[in-house]
């Protein structure tokens, strides 16, 4: 056990004496999530809240009941500190103020978007709904994104009301609870309840949530981008330590290990301990950083060492794996390199895995980073230890069934026995 | 003198190829043995056996008395080895390899760092001992990878060919390391393709080619293999077709074996003073220029030639 420990803590060393690890380790993660961070304009306000004070104009040419609600919206206490937005009336000034980049989106509600959707005055609505336009800028996506999915959400809400007062007129016609003389002044009273209770009210999106005793919790969009650039490279240090023990067969100190007293599990067991600890140390220092400068929260301390730790193993895990089936130390380094960037893009690293395509949100869930993501995400939002039973559980048996598999690989390849 | 190493027919095969034909020899404590052969003779086979990284594929080798096949933990606490190639951590110093070597051989605390004092000072190398490996030269490596092998103070100290690849001046410090090493009591086997370093360092001698050992000895037994002879080398122009000259050598009287190495030609006589005038005199015929000739006394390079027909080099 002790010679395990020490081999362990000599990799460690070792990996935070090369420099070109350390920039991968380190400082890619590090800056990237710097960049990302400037990009989505977390770092362009005092806030300290991440996406925050949206510059958004809205042009309402509708000027009818939901064309309000939605002004309605954008302007509600819900998203005061998300969005700031400004009303104008002239849907091209709009358009300008976004390719000015004085603005991360136009939102234009054309005239008669009201009446293409609900019975006016006894009227049937019109049988073509009309659109909003969304004029997005493209220099700030996550931004304007932002803004086109509550407008999206707003539409959602208004069509399902529309629909579910239709479907329920039919049901009390059908039910013979209503003649067909009396459907169109229940369907005038839905319209009345929809005006009176507009979207705005019951919006999902939900940005704020709230502790255990109350506080109030702002999500930070940087603590979904830090723990997933973390995630992202933490694949590249467990296949750097995989890497490093077809290094020491190369460079004759495994051989030498295997001529000293000491066993190949312990040899075998210290190799796969440096792996956990160099990425434990990796994600701990990286956490470390980005609340030192960045003043991330990244919620409850207790959860997220334990998650950390789970991740590394379910990391590790692949390192191993990758090792146990790579010949040379390069072929680990290639592999290893493709498996970072592909479980980082489908793991959710660079995109929201929910505005991913369903197969790959379920093949997700073979990666590390999908499962830790989740997790940090929900200690982002104020959750605790005890809300991460799940992707603490996926990534202990992740790291364990990939240690099952790398031994019987090791074994059957002669790797650490004579 | 008690046996320290009983080899006992130990054969190493890899699918139909034998690298090590049923070798068997014995190592007395206290001496140094020298495993003389080419490349490829199953010098490094031989010892990656003997140090249990290797399991053979028949025969045994009782080492302290312990079988490196049955006992192999037993065995790996009594021996050392400095294997050919360098088998170090670059990025750590030379003392935390030292001190991580050490703990390997489950040495710890002061124990372990006294020891780790002691030999860098007997590598010479403790006023460089907070520098990274990396920054060595080839010999201040050579000298670490030899340390690490000393840190437990084996019985037995395998070290497999430590000087290839170095500089004259490293190359001497680590003979002298060798021979001060044995004078303190350490059994050593020495494995080496060049004959200078055998006939130096070795109390005695196992020659070994194609995986089998052709002969073993003091070097005064094998050289009375050879008999009374004298070896005379004559080293000629590049341009000259040597084995013209080898076949008119074979047929003076006095000669019994003529042979090429590289552009050299090795002449084995009973009296090399009987051949000179003969040898020149067939030189000068077919118009070769002869630049130098050297006389020598019997010796390992002989014997192997004798045994083999062919030079260690070859």
């Amino acid at each position: 056990m002790l010679k395990t420990f020490l081999i362990g803590i000599k990799d460690l060393r070792i990996a935070f004496r090369d420099r070109a690890a350390l920039i991968l380790m380190l400082a890619a993660p590090f800056i990237l999530t710097l960049g990302l961070g400037l990009v989505t304009g977390r770092f362009s306000n005092n806030s300290g809240s991440g996406l925050a004070n949206i510059p958004v104009v809205i042009v309402n040419l509708d000027n009818a009941q939901l064309g309000n609600a939605l002004v309605a919206t954008f302007n509600s206490a819900d998203l005061a500190d998300l969005v700031e937005p400004t009303v104008g009336s002239d849907s091209d000034a709009a358009r300008l103020l976004v390719d000015e980049d004085k603005s991360a989106a136009a939102i234009i509600i054309p005239a008669g978007f009201t009446n293409s959707i609900l019975p006016q005055n006894g009227n049937d609505p019109t049988n073509e709904a009309v659109k909003i336009e969304v004029y997005a800028n493209p220099s700030r996506p996550t931004s304007a994104g932002i803004i086109k999915a509550i407008v999206d959400e707003f539409l959602s809400r208004v069509a399902e009301g529309a629909v579910s007062g239709q479907v329920s007129i039919l049901q009390l016609m059908s039910s013979g609870r209503i003649t067909p003389e009396q459907a169109q002044a229940a369907g005038q009273e839905m319209t009345a309840r929809l005006q009176n209770n507009p979207p705005e009210n019951n919006l999902a999106i939900k940005l704020n949530s709230s502790t255990a005793n109350g506080e109030t919790i702002k999500f930070d969009a940087l603590a979904y981008i830090a723990p997933g650039m973390a995630l992202m490279f933490l694949m590249y240090t467990v296949s750097y330590g995989g890497r490093s023990i077809l290094a020491e067969k190369s460079q004759g100190t495994l051989p030498r290990l295997l001529v000293s007293p000491t066993n190949s599990i312990q040899i075998l067991g210290g190799k796969i301990f440096g792996i956990f600890l160099t990425g434990t140390a990796q994600m701990l220092i990286l956490i470390g950083a980005s609340s030192l400068f960045f003043q991330l929260k990244w919620g409850d301390a207790f959860g997220v060492v334990v998650l950390v730790l789970a991740a590394v193993f379910g990391a590790t895990g692949w390192g191993m794996l990758i090792t146990a089936f790579a010949r040379t130390p390069a072929q680990v380094g290639s592999i290893g390199s493709a498996t970072m960037l592909i479980f980082g893009i489908m793991g959710g690293s660079f995109i929201q895995l929910d505005q991913m395509p369903a197969f790959v949100q379920t093949f997700s869930r073979i990666t590390p980073n999908s499962w830790a993501l989740d997790g940090f995400t929900t200690l982002g939002l104020g959750g605790t230890l005890a809300d991460l039973s799940t992707p603490i559980i996926a990534l202990l048996s992740m790291g364990m069934i990939l240690f099952l598999i790398s031994v019987f690989m090791f074994s059957k390849n002669n790797l650490v026995q004579k | 003198m008690s046996t320290i190493l009983e080899v006992q027919n130990l054969v190493k095969k890899y699918g139909d190829f034998t690298a090590v034909k049923g070798i068997s020899f014995e190592i007395n404590e206290g001496e140094i043995f020298s495993l003389l052969g080419p490349n490829g003779a199953g010098k490094t086979t031989s010892i990656s056996m003997l140090s249990t990284l290797y399991a053979p594929t028949s025969g045994d080798a009782l080492i302290a008395g312990h079988s490196i096949v049955k006992d192999p933990m037993q065995v790996r606490n009594a021996i050392g080895v400095v294997p050919q190639d360098l088998a170090l951590y670059e990025d750590l110093t030379a003392r935390e390899n030292l001190m991580f070597w050490g703990q390997m051989y489950n040495l710890s605390g002061k124990a372990l760092k006294n020891r780790v004092d002691e030999v860098l000072n007997q590598i010479g190398l403790m006023d460089k001992a907070k520098d990274r490996v990396k920054t060595y030269s080839g010999g201040m490596k050579r000298r670490v990878n030899i340390g690490v092998g000393l840190l437990h103070k084996p019985r037995l100290l395998f070290m497999d060919e430590p000087t290839v690849g170095i500089d004259p001046q490293s190359r001497r410090a680590i003979l002298d390391t060798v021979k001060d090493l044995n004078k303190q009591g350490m059994t050593v086997l020495y494995t080496t393709h060049y004959m200078e370093e055998a006939e130096e360092l070795s109390n005695r001698v196992g020659i070994i080619d194609h995986g089998e050992m052709i002969a073993i000895g003091t070097q005064k037994e094998l050289t009375k293999q050879v008999g009374e002879t004298e070896t005379l080398i004559l080293h000629i122009s590049e341009n000259d077709d040597p084995q013209a000259l080898v076949t008119a050598f074979k047929g003076i009287k006095e000669v019994l074996e003529a042979n090429v190495i590289d552009h050299e030609i090795s002449i084995i006589t009973p009296s090399a003073k009987d051949v000179l005038a003969s040898v020149v005199t067939k030189a000068n015929e077919r118009g070769i220029k002869i630049h130098s000739i050297d006389i020598r006394e019997p010796n390992l390079e002989a014997v192997f030639l004798h045994h083999t027909g062919r030079a260690l080099r070859d």
